[in-house]
């Protein structure tokens, strides 16, 4: 560290604020523990506003989000300032991790004060705590304004634009050599573990501001992970530990049932679920294909009517009942039917007509479905009602539909048919995984880089699509079959092109664009914002679709690779880090091999 | 240059050798517009043919109709005496291989995976066998994968075998397609202006690259700019003008035709031996410059 003068100097050329270093890292630390500590006072007066802030000595509800960030943001600032151990946490070294946890714990604690005073009516209703709390959250933001940026000092654009360019800097970490193999398997499961912990608390939050500031939260956190280069140090572990990842990433899931003490949200979780596979299935017709399809909802709808008639429902026009894999398999399969009836004609066009033409078709399976009622034609689907009352499955002897305990814990209706709904969520993962890595994999992809040169590699692009189509097709049929028995019934109205509620064809597409095409974890991810948002925020219901758009565009904007780039998108942005990724690469030759 | 490639290669064959590619009458015409007039040309194996021409001579459009990528108004091409479908996927499966004018890799792929892609034809692992991963399976999978190897060595690409495609610079980017059409075994392979943008040392190792991959006995048809690379390289050269043959024959032959000569300067042959080659390399430039120019455009 250089003289004080001179610290002021640069940094007043190399940061945002002029103020020395040494004094910077000491705000951020202090002011961190300070707006952790600011969350055990009381902020409001009355226990009106929900979570009950008027407790001294004790957080509650939101304000375990600012303590959550202070606590962040103030083991960062010691990383930074080279506490050792603590290094690790920050392998990219860049100033932006802190900065962006202490914008976030600075806009948690901000709207929490911004939500009771509109609320409860005026300012008058924080306490003196809650000032404290606000002032206290300012402090790292203004130490992390004082840290120096990167980039080219002396440029003529102004610190603002620095300041973001700064930010939005893709952390370059070197290479670091493996951890042993325990240690990297006990971070992966350790990872799983917050991730679980994160997704039960997102679902089980019981009013809308917590959901938000729980939002504003992990956008924030996850940002400054990334900002620190650990996002990219996790994806490089798990490429290492591929299998233990997934098998992890299932046991998490099927644990999440057992965190619920009642059917109030696994029924969202199972919804999130069947969205979710629907997606992953849509991503290799998109995502891997590069097709544009925008009827895709129309396969679920298949899978979902195909299932219901087979189910034995009272009201069904075939008076016969299949057991749960069987009808599983026939909607799968009529799904599968449905894709090539369509793609057969429309797959010979490209682009911009096939997106229209799939349109299209998907609108005409709604229409058609409300219109076999035996009035306006043959009663096969029951017409805009539907067919109501589908009787619970039940598998190997197990009856979905009642509640049973294991080990302890009470399994409601919606928690079997959440875990019925994992085991074809890994299936799907499964397809996606095996087949976007094998020769057909590697052909769709060439399709959607190139038709002309897949063409000329000897690629019968026309039959390859097809496959493609009646895959995704078939996967989404599965789900149907799972959504069918779960809702009780099956109506046309959810299988349109946009709607307020997922899935429909345009959330489906947005899930994929979202969380990040031609990934596994990308859709899945998606899907599950794009469910839980409108859920819990209903308090926005007109303006769910204006925020949905918004958001999209946003995203579009600054991250058009989705929130989760694939491996390909990676290897674009870290040329430098090759190193790293080809003795991955070469680890899977070897095996391959072998 | 090492391994199995080298293995199966014998001694280039003399000129007269039978038969490959044999393309008949070939017209393609756009509307009002004819690109390609009556075309024959023939490919024997081991040898390397070149195909010259100003810009606009109808070369690419040629080149579309041996592979598929056009259906010829008229005439037909034939591979090994049987006709072929004018379907590309038919001709690559074939044993015809192709690169392309301006570059056509698939970008957001890996160098391997582009060849691997290039292997397509020559593997046949469904989806149910990509999904049980059987070890009939992993087998044909890691052959493919040493294969390809093999071939991104062959052409000095296999250190770079895991970047992005798009990431390559320009010339190793033409190699990789050439590796990429290798990776089909063909019979015959097409290469379109394959030294466009690169500099005289890159030419050259192209030009060896061509030599070593006729001596693994697959024959070449090579249309390009460059005179000094086609007259060294090419046993046999065709003249296109307009979409019609002018002339055919040897280097020599077509080196010293007037027709040619004036088909790519506008201005008759003054017969000046010096000047002849001056003449040849500029007219070889400017046309060179305009295909560069003109593929950024596209
Ligand atoms: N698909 C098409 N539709 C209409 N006209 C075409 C088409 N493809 C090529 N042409 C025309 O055919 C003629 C021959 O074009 P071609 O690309 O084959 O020339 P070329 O000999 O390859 O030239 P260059 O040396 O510039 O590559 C040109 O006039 C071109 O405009
Ligand atoms: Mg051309």
């Amino acid at each position: 560290m250089t003289t004080t003068t001179e610290t002021t100097r640069s940094a007043v050329h190399r940061a945002i604020l002029p103020i020395p270093i040494t004094t910077a890292r000491a705000l951020i630390i202090i002011g961190g523990a300070l707006t952790a500590a600011s969350a055990f006072l009381s902020w409001t007066w009355t226990s009106a506003f929900p979570g009950d802030l008027t407790v001294d000595g004790y957080p509650g509800g939101l304000q375990w989000l600012t303590f959550a960030a202070g606590v962040l943001t103030a083991v960062f600032g010691l990383a930074g300032h080279g506490i050792r151990g603590l290094r690790r946490l920050n392998p990219a070294g860049s100033s932006s991790a802190e900065l962006l946890l202490a914008v976030g714990g600075l806009a948690v604690t901000w709207f929490t004060l911004g939500a009771i005073s509109v609320e409860l009516g005026g300012l008058v209703n924080l306490t003196v705590g809650g000032w404290i709390a606000g002032i206290a959250a300012l402090v790292p933001v203004a130490g992390a304004l004082g840290l120096p940026i990167e980039g080219e000092p002396g440029s003529a654009t102004s610190r603002g634009s620095a300041l973001w360019r700064h930010i939005k800097n893709h952390p370059s970490i070197k290479p670091t050599r493996p951890l042993p193999a325990y240690a990297e398997i006990l971070i992966i499961a350790a990872v799983l573990a917050v991730g679980l912990g994160l997704f039960t608390y997102g679902i089980d939050t019981g009013y809308g501001e917590l959901f938000v500031g729980f939002l504003i939260t992990v956008v924030f956190g996850a940002w400054a992970l990334y900002s620190a280069g650990l996002t990219d140090q996790l994806s490089a572990i798990t490429a290492r530990h591929r299998s233990v990842t997934a098998i992890g990433a299932f046991a998490a899931a099927a644990a999440f049932p057992f965190t619920q003490s009642s059917d109030q949200y696994t029924s969202i979780g199972v919804n999130v679920l069947i969205f979710a596979t629907v997606a992953l299935g849509l991503n290799i017709v998109v995502g891997l294909a590069g097709l544009l399809d925008l009827g895709y909802v129309a396969f679920l709808g298949v899978g979902a009517y195909t299932a219901a008639l087979v189910s034995g429902a009272a009201t069904s026009s075939l008076h016969i009942v299949f057991p749960w894999w069987a009808a599983a398999l026939t909607g799968a399969v009529a799904s599968m039917v449905f894709g090539l009836l369509i793609g057969a004609p429309t797959l010979r066009l490209r682009g911009d007509y096939l997106a229209i033409v799939t349109l299209g078709f998907g609108e005409i399976f709604r229409i058609a479905v409300s219109n076999f009622d035996g009035v306006t034609g043959p009663n096969v689907t029951g017409g805009p009602n539907g067919i109501p009352n589908i009787p619970d499955i039940s598998v190997f002897g197990i009856d979905l539909g009642k509640s049973h305990s294991l080990g302890g814990f009470t399994l409601g209706r919606f928690s079997n048919y959440f875990l019925l709904m994992l085991l074809f969520t890994a299936i799907v993962v499964l397809v996606f995984t095996r087949a976007s890595d094998s020769r057909i994999g590697r052909a769709w992809i060439a399709i959607r880089e190139d038709e002309t040169a897949a063409l000329a590699m000897g690629i019968n692009g026309f039959r390859f699509k097809l496959l493609a189509f009646a895959l995704g097709a078939g996967l989404a049929g599965l789900a149907g079959m799972v959504q069918a028995h779960m809702a009780f019934s099956v109506v046309p109205d959810p299988y349109q092109f946009a709607g307020s509620v997922p899935p429909n064809s345009a959330f489906l597409l947005a899930a994929v664009v979202l969380g990040g095409m031609g990934t596994v974890s990308g859709p899945l991810v998606g899907a599950a914002l794009l469910y839980l948002i409108p859920a819990k925020l209903q308090f926005l219901n007109d303006y769910q679709l204006l925020a949905f758009g918004v958001a999209l565009i946003l995203l579009m904007r600054f991250r058009p690779e989705g929130l989760i780039a694939s491996r390909r998108r990676q290897l674009e942005f870290h040329e430098a880090e090759q190193p790293i990724l080809q003795t991955t690469e070469e680890a899977g030759l070897t095996k391959a091999k072998a | 240059m090492t391994t199995t490639l080298t293995e199966n290669s014998t001694a280039p064959e003399p000129a007269a050798s039978t038969t490959l590619l044999e393309a008949k009458g070939v017209i393609m015409r756009f509307g009002g517009l004819t690109a390609v007039r009556n075309v024959d040309l023939t490919v024997g194996s081991g040898e390397i043919v070149g195909l010259i021409g100003p810009n606009g001579a109808g070369k690419t459009t040629f080149f579309n109709c041996l592979t598929g990528l056009y259906v010829p108004t008229e005439g037909q091409v034939t591979y090994k005496g049987t006709v072929l479908p004018p379907k590309p996927y038919k001709v690559t499966q074939a044993g015809i291989s192709r690169t392309f004018q301006n570059i056509r890799l698939f970008s957001n792929m890996t160098v391997l995976e582009n060849v691997l892609v290039g292997r397509h034809t020559r593997t046949k692992e469904g989806l149910i066998s990509a999904l049980l991963r059987g070890p009939g399976y992993r087998r044909a999978e890691a052959e493919a994968r040493t294969r390809a190897m093999e071939i991104l060595d062959f052409v000095g690409l296999a250190a770079k075998a895991d970047r992005l495609s798009r990431n390559l610079p320009y010339g190793e980017q033409r190699k990789l397609e050439i590796a990429r059409a290798l990776a089909g075994d063909p019979g015959v392979l097409l290469l379109d202006e394959p030294t466009a943008g690169m500099n005289p040392q890159e030419t050259r190792a192209t030009q060896e690259l061509v030599f070593a991959i006729r001596d693994q006995g697959i024959a070449v048809l090579v249309i390009e700019h460059d005179m000094r690379f086609i007259f060294s390289l090419c046993d046999r050269v065709a003249c296109l003008v307009q979409g019609e043959k002018l002339v055919e024959g040897t280097p020599a032959v077509v080196q010293s035709d007037e027709r040619v000569i004036s088909a790519y300067l506008g201005t008759p042959y003054d017969g000046a031996p010096g000047s002849e080659e001056v003449a040849e390399v500029q007219a070889a430039e400017a046309a060179a410059d305009g295909a560069t120019s003109e593929e950024e455009d596209r």
